[in-house]
């Protein structure tokens, strides 16, 4: 810069000869704001991603410069989330570039006081050697006289933040291993909506999708915080409010959704299923279905065989309870004229006689098959098209309900008249050809003891009033993790294999013949089972699987019962396991019961954490709750302990699955820091050294693992395994090495290949779909171009519903998909969920098996019978409708019935898992006050990706409890101040809010005050706190092993909790205050 | 010009109305000696569909990187960053109110909503949203549906001033007006004398203490300058926050407040759009659900240094008067 030039940059000069004389503008622009640009101008890159928070899938534009990454932002193309972004999505760059994650390997050996650096090779050696060992110590051949070929020493959890191509690898290489314990967040989370949205149409997931929200006349937001927990879907129900529809918020809370809603309901914590009963009631009653869509497109016509009997006419049991197991015997519910053959079926009552009543198959999670499709089932059943038999699903319906009327609304959920029939007008009114209704809910009703039958109780009423399959209508399930769809469908999951195709068990199943014989229908797509399996077979063990090799069916482990998350804390308990692998899941904050979570480690050979961060399940050992009471001494932990960091989603290829089966890729932007590294790296090069150890082996135990096929290509300094390549195997290649375009090209004779059938087609052509991004405003508002959804990439399912049953729509206003007389196929904005040239009018011949048997009106082509079910005849173990129980830890008796509690649930008695009495019980008034847990927008379920993320700590810094002014004056609660909060299992100290959104309710003649916990914190963080789950119990639905931890009991009080051992003796105090004993709360 | 009047968004085109301290006010880039300068822009913070998930004060601090600003509870509702400042340039306020809620009408302007839904929209009648009363009057314990209650969220940031006190104030010629007429703390320049701080009638600015330096919203100056719009209002899920030019705002923001006092929301008004304010109108307004001293925000903002060129003109006769004293003093002296 010359002198003049010097010169005439001179402020004064600049005001002096220029036209800002005042010197506040022009004039005084410095040299730093003249020349400022944003760095996302200045990029050198931008990489498309998706968000790694929660399920919603919003899409992020990644800035990338001189190989850092500078900025992430929302990407406007997308169609789900239009550009916009969350808290938690907007600090997308502070948590994968700040400073609280680590980049190094850590290692505790046992006993050790601390942590030592080491490095990454040398940590994985050790790990491999730790699993050959653990292996060869625990292989167990058989169990119980039949073949298991697997080992119980070793189990596995997370996968729901991971990338479906993690997954997959991590299920693929555990099971070669012969490992079954493999679970993920899915189980905690949303395992209940498989099994209810599973049995009720067919397949496990949301049956619509975000952006159809719009289309709603009514949208019921019950057991879900939308706006806070998946704030940029809920833009979708803003558009819907702004086109006029009615939002109705029905939550014990009264929560920033409720805020926004017309109509907020509260509701008594764990009471939905009388809600929604009544609901059902009052339609029923008051002949309010759409009786078209019901009589053709659901099971009301079917009718039931004589022995069905009634809670109506057992007291709260239906027919068939064995009260010293548990466990219903389904053959009573079955269709008349109709033998289900259920994935348990007959073969489960060989397996009763045989083992003397540990019904294993039942208790296995088999109801989670319908994550894929419906309930196999024979013959026809018998209907009566009047809907008149008394024995007919509708009747059954009638008389079920009949007691659930609004005066009951009122005494059990606390919900007074005027208000329930408010919700009963707007929901009917927004119901028929013209209009439609949706429900949208989330874990508020999937962890509850009787979670399934929740759902199954929406799924019924939106059946009655025909909105399922049908634009503005349908019911969405809002999920909380990146992929935890994706983790299902590609399951890292103890029940399933890819595509929901249930694990073999123990004995049910000798031969694949066998195996597929028992669990595949005759009807629908299930009919296609054996080529899906076969393809599966051949994708994990290649050449080596053979027809004369039954595709080496030998090679799955087998399952003799439950090996849920909850199950292996009590097998680590006992010893059983002893390698424990953590991958991007804190169960010592976020599953129930913490402590035992803990104890449960305390008592493993081994573990390996790999996280972002240390989190509470990596450090327990030194700095945990329990080395604070004394219970646990460091230098007596023999546990030894891997942390790996783990890389972020920046900086790793892979797809998501959103919460409506939307595959997204995310590309990446950078490699990762230090020695952090993708899920997929660990698992390849993990299965790679354990294979080089075993090479050569002629132990026929480490035949599965030899023969796996695992010669994926790797790139770059690192050796990244190629995640494409890893997605081209999930979706298939025929003989010639093609890509399979889609699961119907799938065949049972091994000529073709496929990782997961229901994701076959997601790289057809040999093109990656899920990356495709083509703008929203390109295409109209389905955007079938935007990423793929499974299956098919139809976006909402059962689509064939939304016309009538000769073809045309019902209406012109809710118009999606219909026949195309002239070009004989059918047609539409989606794709149909349909066999596109079955003419309305086709009736299957008596004899048709496969897809053939499926008349041309039935839309529920996962089903066996083609029909939406009403009524479950099988899959649902606890009752084929959903009927009230009281949650496990209960300060209100059950009105409805004289059980107290769902009797076919799980209970785990344990001297660590105590139960509370309940209402009428000596000492149910000791813990006199409802319990329930719930997210924050401002953190992020156990804290692992927001507690030590300093932009999203600062807005939500502390752990609190919320309480109404009533209950804060009842005992004596200060506003600001500190509160304990005391169950049989543990007692936690939390920040008090008193604050009029937490409403007392009055419910059978007495006022419940209600207790709210985030469950968020945990000891380790930025941001720091006693974690919600010291207080839940495992308390399991008998369906999808889902805990109870949305409704509980506790007692609260004034004042910080005790320190040291005082803590455990204040919580024996209230147990012998409450005289529980091992068998309280454990009865039928 | 009469409708929008009786919605309270006043006209555009009558500044002239009031006599001006200074500057004119309509076009302040212009008068600030930016010949061809873009149009101005602003925010559209339209609170009646604010879900207070907090985005735009992330969004914020990420593409600023503004420090992180202490973990404290304090117990106000879900508010735990207290207001605006040098490390918070987006505040979302939380109010909890038990009163008789008058229907929020969260419909987003952008929508081409048919007539025939929006109509049927606008006749559903306001409805108590059934929440309990504050205290047991008869000593019994209240639940739910007792009373009515609502829960008001909002998006704070600074206002960028028509009439901007803290630029007036600044000796250092840091605090300036942007060419978009936006008003910008010009970090390479500011030796955080704090004289704008109080000169702020919202309270807006704050000095960051390790650094000393004052800090607050710059309206994304260096992405305005690429033309994309500031990361707060592209990152809110609900369109609450609203970015583009001021005129364009202006009558978007009528049109939503016509569009809720049809659905009969009462209390919704418009903070900040009138040009005739105390301010001159500010480049970031509101539409609120109740007074702004609910939201802790000024009634009535006047600029701070509004009285300036009358002090100075007293001040000048005073000199003067005194001025000509000494002459008559010194004239005297001279004559003795």
């Amino acid at each position: 810069m010359d002198l003049w030039e010097r010169l005439g940059s001179w402020p004064v000069l600049r005001q002096l000869t220029g036209e800002d004389r005042t010197g506040r503008a022009a004039a005084v622009k410095s040299a730093r704001s003249a020349s400022l640009t944003a760095r996302t101008a200045t990029a050198d890159r931008v990489v498309k991603s998706v968000c790694p928070y929660c399920a919603v899938g919003c899409a992020q534009n990644v800035y990338v410069d001189d190989e850092k990454v500078v900025q992430i932002e929302g990407d406007p193309d997308s169609p789900v989330s239009r550009g916009r972004l969350c808290p938690k999505g907007a600090a997308s760059l502070q948590l994968t570039t700040g400073s609280g994650r680590v980049h190094t390997v850590l290692h505790r050996p046992p006993y050790a006081r601390e942590w030592r650096e080491i490095d990454l090779d040398t940590a994985m050696d050790m790990v491999a050697d730790r699993v050959i060992a653990t292996r060869r110590r625990t292989w167990e051949w058989e169990s119980d006289g039949r073949r298991t070929a697997r080992t119980m020493g070793i189990a596995a959890l997370g996968g729901a933040t991971l990338d479906n191509e993690e997954n997959y690898l991590i299920k693929k290489l555990l099971t070669a291993l012969g490992v079954v314990q493999i679970e993920n967040q899915a189980r905690v989370c949303h395992s209940s909506t498989v099994v209810g949205l599973g049995t009720s149409f067919g397949r496990g997931g949301a049956t619509t999708f975000m952006q159809d929200l719009q289309h709603s006349d009514c949208v019921i937001i019950e057991g879900s915080n939308f706006a806070e927990a998946h704030p940029v879907g809920f833009q979708w129900v803003m558009e819907a409010k702004a086109r006029g529809a009615v939002v109705i918020h029905v939550d014990p809370r009264f929560t920033r959704t409720s805020a926004l809603a017309d109509l907020h309901v509260p509701i008594r914590a764990g009471t939905d299923v009388a809600f929604l009963g009544a609901i059902i009631n009052h339609v029923l009653a008051n002949e309010l279905y759409f009786r078209e869509y019901v009589a053709h497109y659901t099971n009301a016509a079917t009718i039931v065989g004589e022995d069905y009997r009634d809670t109506e006419d057992l007291d709260g049991l239906f027919s068939g309870f064995n009260p010293e197991t548990r466990h219903y015997d389904v053959e009573t519910w079955q269709y008349e004229g109709m033998s289900v053959v259920a994935a348990a079926g007959e073969r489960d009552e060989e397996y009763d006689r045989r083992t003397g009543g540990g019904s294993s198959v039942r208790s296995a999670g088999r109801s989670e098959m319908h994550g894929g499709a419906g309930m196999p089932m024979r013959g026809t059943p018998l209907r009566d098209e009047t809907m008149r038999h008394p024995r007919c699903v509708l009747q059954i319906l009638k008389r079920h309900y009949a007691r659930y009327t609004p005066e009951m609304v009122e005494r059990v959920c606390g919900i007074p008249r005027d208000l329930f029939a408010e919700v009963c007008r707007h929901l009917t009114e927004n119901s028929g050809p013209e209009r439609t209704a949706s429900f949208v809910y989330a874990v508020g009703w999937t962890q509850h003891s009787d979670g399934s039958q929740f759902i199954r109780a929406a799924s019924i009423l939106q059946l009655l009033l025909g909105n399922i399959g049908r634009p503005g209508g349908g019911i969405q399930a809002l999920r909380g993790h990146a992929s935890i769809q994706g983790s299902s469908d590609i399951p890292t999951l103890f029940n399933l294999l890819p595509g929901y195709i249930p694990m073999p068990h123990a004995h049910q199943h000798e031969t694949l013949d066998e195996f597929v014989q028992a669990d595949s229908p005759q009807k629908g797509y299930w009919a296609q089972m054996r080529a899906y399996t076969v393809s599966l077979l051949k994708a994990w063990w290649g050449p080596s699987a053979r027809p004369d090799n039954d595709f080496r069916f030998d090679y799955l482990p087998r399952l003799t019962g439950s090996h849920s998350t909850y199950d292996t804390v009590m097998a680590q308990l006992d010893g059983t396991c002893k390698g424990y692998l953590l991958l991007g899941e804190n169960p010592a904050v976020g599953s129930a019961n913490a402590k035992m979570q803990r104890l449960a480690m305390a008592n493993l050979d081994w573990l390996v954490v790999r996280d972002f961060r240390l989190i509470e399940s990596a450090t327990w050992w030194k700095d945990g709750p329990e080395t604070e009471t004394g219970e646990l001494r460091t230098e007596d932990v023999a546990t030894e302990v891997f942390f790996f960091p783990a890389a972020a989603h920046t900086e790793k290829d892979g797809s998501f699955t959103n919460t409506n089966r939307l595959v997204q890729w995310h590309h990446q932007a950078v490699g990762p820091p230090g020695d952090a590294r993708s899920d997929l790296w660990f698992m390849y090069h993990l299965g790679r050294i354990i294979r080089e150890k075993l090479a050569g082996s002629a132990d026929p135990m480490d035949a599965p693992i030899l023969d796996l096929t695992w010669d994926y290509p790797t790139e770059g300094r690192i050796a990244e395994p190629v995640a494409e390549a890893v997605l081209a195997e999930i979706n298939g290649w025929n003989a010639d090495g093609e890509p399979l375009s889609g699961y119907t090209e799938l065949k049972d004779d091994g000529s073709t290949s496929c990782g997961c059938w229901i994701y076959c087609g997601v790289y057809a052509d040999g093109v990656n779909q899920a990356a495709r991004r083509r703008s929203a405003e390109e295409q109209d508002w389905i955007a079938a171009e935007w990423a793929w959804a499974w299956p098919a990439n139809r976006r909402l399912l059962y689509n064939r519903a939304s016309a009538r049953p000769d073809g045309r729509p019902w209406s012109e206003r809710k118009r999606l998909v219909w026949w195309d007389e002239d070009a004989g196929k059918w047609t539409g904005h989606d794709v149909p969920d349909f066999e596109p040239g079955k003419r309305p009018d086709y009736r299957p011949p008596e004899d048709a098996i496969g897809v053939e048997a499926l008349a041309g009106t039935d839309p529920f082509i996962m089903q066996a019978d083609g029909k939406g079910w009403l009524f479950a005849p099988a899959g649902v173990i606890d009752g084929p409708l959903p009927t009230h129980y009281e949650p496990q830890d209960s300060p209100v008796p059950n009105a409805l019935y004289g059980r107290q509690r769902n009797p076919a649930r799980m209970v785990y008695p344990h001297e660590h898992n105590r139960y509370h009495p309940s209402a009428g019980e000596p000492g149910a008034s000791v813990y006199p006050y409802v319990v329930t847990t719930y997210r924050l927008t401002e953190q992020f379920t156990a804290g692992g990706m927001s507690r030590n993320t300093p932009y999203l700590a600062e807005l939500q810094p502390e752990m609190f409890c919320e309480v109404s002014p009533e209950l804060a004056a009842e005992r004596g609660l200060e506003h600001g101040g500190w509160a304990t909060i005391i169950t049989a299992r543990n007692a936690i100290e939390a920040r008090v809010l008193v604050t009029q959104r937490m409403a007392p309710l009055r419910a059978d003649g007495r006022v419940v005050h209600m207790i709210g916990l985030p469950f968020h914190w945990g000891p380790n963080g930025l941001s720091a706190g006693d974690a919600a789950n010291e207080l839940s119990s495992i308390i399991l639905d008998p369906n999808s092993h889902i805990q109870e931890v949305k409704a509980l009991s506790a007692d609260i009080r004034p004042g910080r909790r005790p320190r040291g051992p005082a803590l455990p003796e204040l919580v024996r105090a209230y147990r012998r205050r409450a005289g529980i004993t091992e068998r309280t709360g454990t009865e039928v | 010009m009469d409708d929008t009047d009786e919605l309270g968004t006043g006209g555009l085109g009558t500044g002239g109305a009031r006599r001006r301290s200074h500057g004119p006010l309509e076009d302040p880039a212009t008068a600030g000696g930016y010949g061809d300068h873009p149009r101005r822009v602003g925010f559209f913070t339209d609170t009646s569909v604010c879900i207070g998930c907090k985005a735009c004060e992330v969004a914020c601090k990420e593409w600023n990187a503004i420090p992180d600003d202490g973990l404290a509870f304090t117990g106000m509702s879900y508010d735990n960053t207290v207001g605006l400042g040098a490390n918070t340039w987006r505040h979302v306020a939380f109010v909890e109110q038990p009163r008789r809620l008058g229907r929020q009408q969260a419909g987003l302007v952008t929508m081409d909503v048919p007539a025939e839904t929006a109509a049927q929209a606008r006749a559903r009648e306001p409805r108590s949203l059934g929440m309990p009363a504050p205290g047991p009057p008869d000593g019994q314990v209240g639940t739910a549906r007792d009373m009515d209650f609502r829960w008001l969220m909002a998006s704070d940031v600074c206002k960028h001033c028509t009439e901007a006190a803290c630029l007036d104030v600044c000796p250092t010629g840091s605090l300036f007006r942007t060419e978009f007429g936006t008003v910008v703390v010009q970090e390479d320049i500011c030796n955080g004398c704090g004289y704008c701080v109080p000169a702020c009638p919202y309270g807006v600015l704050g000095k960051r203490e390790n650094d000393g330096r004052i800090w607050k919203c710059t309206l994304c100056y260096d992405r305005l300058g690429v033309g994309q719009e500031p990361a707060c209002a592209k990152s809110c899920p609900t369109d609450s926050i609203q970015f583009g030019e001021l005129d364009e705002l202006r009558e978007r923001a009528s049109r939503r407040l016509g569009q809720l006092r049809e659905a009969g929301v009462g209390s919704a008004r418009l903070y900040g759009h009138d040009p005739r304010d105390g301010v001159g109108g500010t480049g970031a307004f509101f539409l609120l659900l109740d007074e702004p001293e609910v939201y802790g925000l000024p009634p009535d903002p006047v600029v701070t240094t509004r009285d300036l060129p009358s002090m100075w003109r007293h001040v000048a006769v005073a000199a003067t008067a005194l001025l000509a004293g000494v002459a008559a003093v010194a004239a005297w002296k001279e004559r003795v």
